[in-house]
This record gives C-alpha cells, structure tokens and sequence, in this order.
C-alpha cells in the first residue's frame, strides 16, 4: 500500500499544473454526562477539539482527482478519543461508463435511518459518534461499472480496520476497556476482503444487491483471563459471508424502506431486517416549518450479541425542518425494545448555522434498561448531551 | 309571438353571455401565449451556470449561496438539473439531482458529501424551501406548457415591456400555489413578472426577472431573478455570475450513481 502512496504523491508533485484546493473543518466539542459514572475512572464532562483539513486536487480535464482527508481528535481524559485516522487518501479516474477509486476511501451502502445493515465496507469510528455514523477510512481498490442496468461495483479490500473503543478513562463501554483484537484469519488485518454491489433506480424504486467476503466489521465480544488472572474483554473478527438487500420505494410523500442481511462465519448464522416509512409534509398548519415522521422495525435473530441491539425493536422518530436562512434542522428519536419493556433509549440531534462558516450542533443520547443481559444495561448511567461548534474553511 | 321572443331571448342569451366559450377563447390566447413562450426556449440542449443565492430575511439578516447548476434538455419531458453547492462551507459537494417532469411526480435525489450517501427525497414536498430561500422546489424546475391550465387576462407594462398577463394554474399535484399570474413579454415571449397566490389565494411572492442576456443568438436568461415574500418580508435574489451553453454534458453527468463525482 505504501509504495502506492509514494507514487500517488509523486505523480501529483510532478504535474505543476495541479492546482491544491484546501478546505476543512476543525471544531470543538463539550461533552456531559447526566448520571455519575458507574464504573471507576470515568468523568462527568469530557472536553475535545478536532481537525479535519481536506485537500483535493484534479487534473486531466479533471478525469483524476485525489482527494487527501486525515483527521484527529484531542479528548481531555478519554486515550482511546485522542485519535487520528486517515479519512480519505483517494485517486480516482473517471471515464463515462466506467471509473475506479484507488486508496483510503469511504462508501455508503443502504436506505433506511435507524440502523444500517448492508453498509458493510468501512469500520465504525465508533469513540466519534454514538450514533455509528462516524467511519474510519478503508484502504481499496473500487471499480464502478455504469450501465443502463443499474451500477455495477467490484471492492478489493487488502487491510482491516479495526473498530475504535472507548478507553479506561471513558464512558459509553463496558465494565472494562475492550482490548486487543482476536481474528479468525491467520492473516489478521492482512485479510483480502472482497465485495460486490449492483444498484439501480427502477421508476419509484431505489435497488441495491450485495455480496461481501473477509472479515467482519462487527465484532463478537469474548471474555478470558489474562496471564495475571484478572478478565479481560477482547473484541473477535470472524471470517463471515454477508448477502445484503437494500430497497426504497416512493410514493407520493411516503418514503417506504428496507434493509435485510444474511451473514454466516460468526457463532451462529443469523438474518437481520430493518423496515419503515419516512412521512414529509412540508408549511405545516400555514407555517413555514416541514415535518417528517420516522418509524422503523428493527429484527435480529442473534440473542446475545453486544452489538446487535434491534433484535425486535422500534423507533420512532420526528424531524423538524425550520427552512431558515440558517437551515435549522432537529430530529428526535426513541427506539422500544419490544420484548424488554424497560430497555429504550432516546436521541435528539439538532444543527443551526451561525454564518457561513461557523456551525453548532447540539446531541443527546440516552440510555436505559434494567435487563441485565442487555447492552444498554451498560450504558444505563451514560446519558449525556454534547454541544459542538464547528468552523468550516 | 310569446315563443319567438323565448327563441330571441334564449338566442341573445346565448350569443351575449357565452361563458364556456368566451373562457374557451380566453384560455386558447393565453395557452398559445405559454406555448410560444416555451417553443422559443427549445434547442439549448444544455446549460452550465454559476449562481450566487442572496437570502434577507425581515430583520435585514443576510446569508450568501455559492452553487453550479447544470441543465440538460430532454425531448418531450421535463428538464434534468444537477445543482452542486460550493458554499456554505459545511454543506460544501453536497449535490441535488432532479428529473422534472411535466405531469408525472419529479425525480428527485440529494447527495451528502459527508456521509458518502446518495438519498431519493420525496418530490411531492414541492412546496417546500430550497436551502431555507423564498424559491420553492417546484420554482427551480423547468418550465412545462403542461404543467398549467390558462387563461388569458390582458396587457400590461413591466420593466419597460409591453407584456402578455396570463393566470396559470398548476395541474400538477401538490403545488403550494392555487394560481400564478405571469407577465410575457410581446417583444421575446421572456417571463418579466410572476405573482404566485397561497392555499388561501392570497399573495404570497413576487418574481421580478431582470438583465435579460441573449445566449446563442436565440436563448433568452435573466441574470437576476428577485423574489419577495409579501407575507414575511423575506427575500431571495438568484444571481447568474457566468452561464455556458457549449457545454459537453451527457444523461451520464445526471446519474444517481455518479453524483459522488459532482463538486
């Protein structure tokens, strides 16, 4: 891989006619913690400040781009937040019918809200957001075929990126720090992965077909003795097989989604679903503001999977669009587990401009269940809210 | 005698107060007016434009968008449009890809740099903001003689032209307008003035079209487009900086599926 990069870096140094085009965004954040902490050596609030420059340059007519995006993240008392990654270090060429993407590159797969299943090419930043939408960079090489058939994608995936965790210094985990990684694969974070994608707009519908091949990017949990005999939870990376389905349908204002994998190579072999609607109505009651109505079904058939939480859950969710010159924007969620009446938890998420240039957001996240088995057990105490303000350059 | 004078009244009845045929005639001007208003607009084939959005709201608060907006002529459908953001910096790639159609519901798709994501949005929210400004999303789509029905009103001058006033009302569903009226100049067929009326029929906006530029020897654009709410005092100017015509753009630069390339 380091030799590509060499070469990339070269092949751009050498075109003087490249332009380096530099934007960006750096932020600062507060983050504070409703409950005292249930496990040792956690805090209440939690400062951090981060930096995300990008610098993108295009030659050839603009037939090749590369884009260089890294990021790093400074947290008051959380080690493991104090992080950097290398978001994006991507050459791309683009012909009409065709193109590829060689690098560290990011991808989204899938149409629903709440969870996302079939997304599956990039590893959870899971120590940036709560949420799971943060992703690390993932080194590949992408070919994209466009046909009047739809998109066809191949991925060639040759180094793993293992999710972030939380430190011993930070909330939001379990009773111990997550450790080192486990593999199946005697190549470890060496595996080649591999991926295939179709996806189509058909009139109203939105179509989406993959297949994915190495190691998995949602780990199992396992728990062992050190040496010295204290516990230790370590995070294990099968090698599975995941088949994935995606669909939208639009009809009039109603948005209709699904999402549904297969996946086998972990302790069991399970199919997950997510399923719902999103409702727009915009000038409600004579206003100005537009509404939007979220409900998704959430189905896993694993039992005992820390990361698998909507095994038969439902959210809820409301989006308020202000439609201000400042483009104000709140969505508030609450998913109920179905079995569990105790176990839910609630999210709002909200963002405002302040000029062109400078942002806030305002997030929380809340947490509860009195069922000892389940992962939000873990974070009953965790509530918190954050408050970020951004500037982008 | 009696029913002679009934046949005379009933004839005079019918040759004075003629009200389906006298709208007939009405709307038969004002649709030739629109068509000949779109058949002078056809054969660009496609456009490339750099457009600067100035938002005010009633406390004089301002905000500025910077974006690219490329057009595609389709034959016998509604135009694609593919509008990419420069600035606000935050939403800075962020992409809108639309398919308009004339009767059909529109196609409509937005791209989110950050998340990597192509979303399909519902195009019935026709009525709804574009990016906070007074400018609906059914007032960025392109111009269809179908979309409306017609009718003629009369003559008026705006901005030093004689122009055509015609009522045009949407057939397309979910408009957020009950009617529109539209000032055609005589000179070149170009839109001077439109005053869009709400649910309620009351005035709601006003488009004034300004600085007319003649593109290609044929192809009428206005470099200012001002809108004003009425009702909130808010305002949007659409300013053209540049706009190409001999550009080389294809149906493969208004793909969903390469909306990731859009910058």
């Amino acid at each position: 891989m380091k030799k590509g990069w060499v070469c990339c870096a070269l092949f751009v140094a050498s075109n003087s006619y490249a332009d380096i085009e530099i934007s960006g965004v750096v932020g600062l954040e507060q983050r504070y913690f409703l409950q005292d902490a249930l496990y040792e050596n956690q805090e209440r609030s939690y400062s951090s400040a981060f930096l995300m420059p990008e610098l993108y340059s295009e030659w050839n007519g603009g037939t090749d781009t590369l884009v260089v995006k890294p990021f790093y993240r400074i947290d008051q008392h959380d080690n493991e937040r104090t992080h950097g990654d290398i978001r994006e270090f991507q050459w791309a060429h683009y012909a009409d019918s065709w193109e590829t993407r060689v690098g560290i590159g990011k991808v989204f797969w899938g149409q629903t809200e709440s969870l996302h299943l079939v997304d599956i090419i990039n590893q959870t930043d899971t120590v940036e957001q709560v949420d799971g939408e943060a992703k690390l960079g993932q080194p590949m090489v992408n070919f994209n075929y466009f046909s009047d058939f739809g998109m066809f994608s191949i991925y060639a995936m040759p180094y793993f990126r293992e999710r972030t965790f939380q430190g011993e210094n930070g909330r939001l985990r379990p009773p111990i720090a997550i450790g080192e990684a486990l593999y199946e694969s005697d190549d470890e974070e060496r595996n080649m992965d591999v991926a295939i994608r179709w996806q189509s707009s058909i009139d109203d519908w939105e179509v989406g077909f993959s297949v994915f091949s190495g190691t998995t990017r949602e780990p199992e949990l396992v728990t062992v003795l050190s040496a010295d005999g204290e516990p230790e939870i370590l995070p294990f990376y099968a090698q599975i097989e995941q088949v994935g389905v995606d669909l939208l349908k639009v009809s009039g204002a109603w948005l209709f989604k699904l999402e549904s994998i297969y996946r086998s190579g972990q302790t069991e072999n399970f199919a997950a679903l997510v399923t719902g609607f999103e409702y727009t109505k915009q000038g409600v009651f004579g206003s100005r503001y537009g509404l939007g109505f979220l409900a998704e079904y959430q189905f896993d058939e694993r039992e005992d999977n820390f990361f698998a939480v909507g095994q038969n859950d439902l959210m809820a969710g409301l989006r308020v669009m202000v439609n201000d010159i400042a483009e104000t924007e709140m969505l508030f969620g609450f998913v109920q587990d179905l079995e569990e009446q105790g176990t839910y938890s609630g999210f709002i998420e909200a963002s405002s401009r302040l000029t062109s240039n400078w942002s806030w957001k305002l997030n929380g996240y809340f947490f509860s269940s009195d069922d000892i088995e389940d992962p939000y057990y873990f974070l009953r105490r965790d509530d918190h809210v954050q408050f970020s303000l951004e500037y982008y350059f | 005698m009696i029913a002679t004078w009934t046949k005379a009244l009933l004839l005079i009845t019918f040759t004075i107060v003629p009200p389906s045929t006298l709208l007939a005639s009405d709307s038969t001007k004002a649709i030739e007016i629109a068509t000949e208003r779109k058949k002078r607009d056809l054969g660009w084939e496609s456009s490339e434009a750099s457009v600067t959005m100035l938002l005010r709201n009633a406390q004089g608060q301002e905000a500025k968008r910077a974006l690219s907006i490329k057009s595609l002529e389709i034959d016998g459908d509604g135009d694609k449009a593919l509008t990419v953001f420069d600035s606000p910096r935050d939403v800075k790639g962020t992409a809108f890809l639309s398919f308009s159609h004339a009767l059909e519901p529109d196609e409509q798709w937005i791209y989110l740099p950050a998340l990597k994501r192509v979303k399909r949005i519902s195009s019935r929210n026709k009525s709804g903001p574009f990016v906070g400004s007074e400018f609906a999303f059914e007032d960025m789509t392109s111009y269809e003689v179908e979309k409306f029905s017609y009718e003629y009103i009369g003559e008026e001058e705006v901005n030093g032209e004689e122009c055509f006033v015609i009522k045009q009302v949407p057939q397309y569903e979910y408009s957020g307008y009950t009617s529109q009226k539209v000032w055609i100049d005589k000179s070149h067929y170009r839109v001077q003035k439109i005053e869009f009326y709400d649910k309620k029929e009351t005035l709601l906006k006003v488009l004034h079209l300004k600085d007319y530029q003649l593109y290609e020897d044929k192809f009428w654009r206005p470099m200012r487009s001002e809108m004003r709410n009425v009702q909130t005092r808010k305002s949007t100017y659409l300013i053209t900086e540049k706009i190409d015509f001999n550009t080389e753009l294809s149906d493969g630069d208004f793909d969903k599926n390469r909306l990731k390339r859009a910058r």
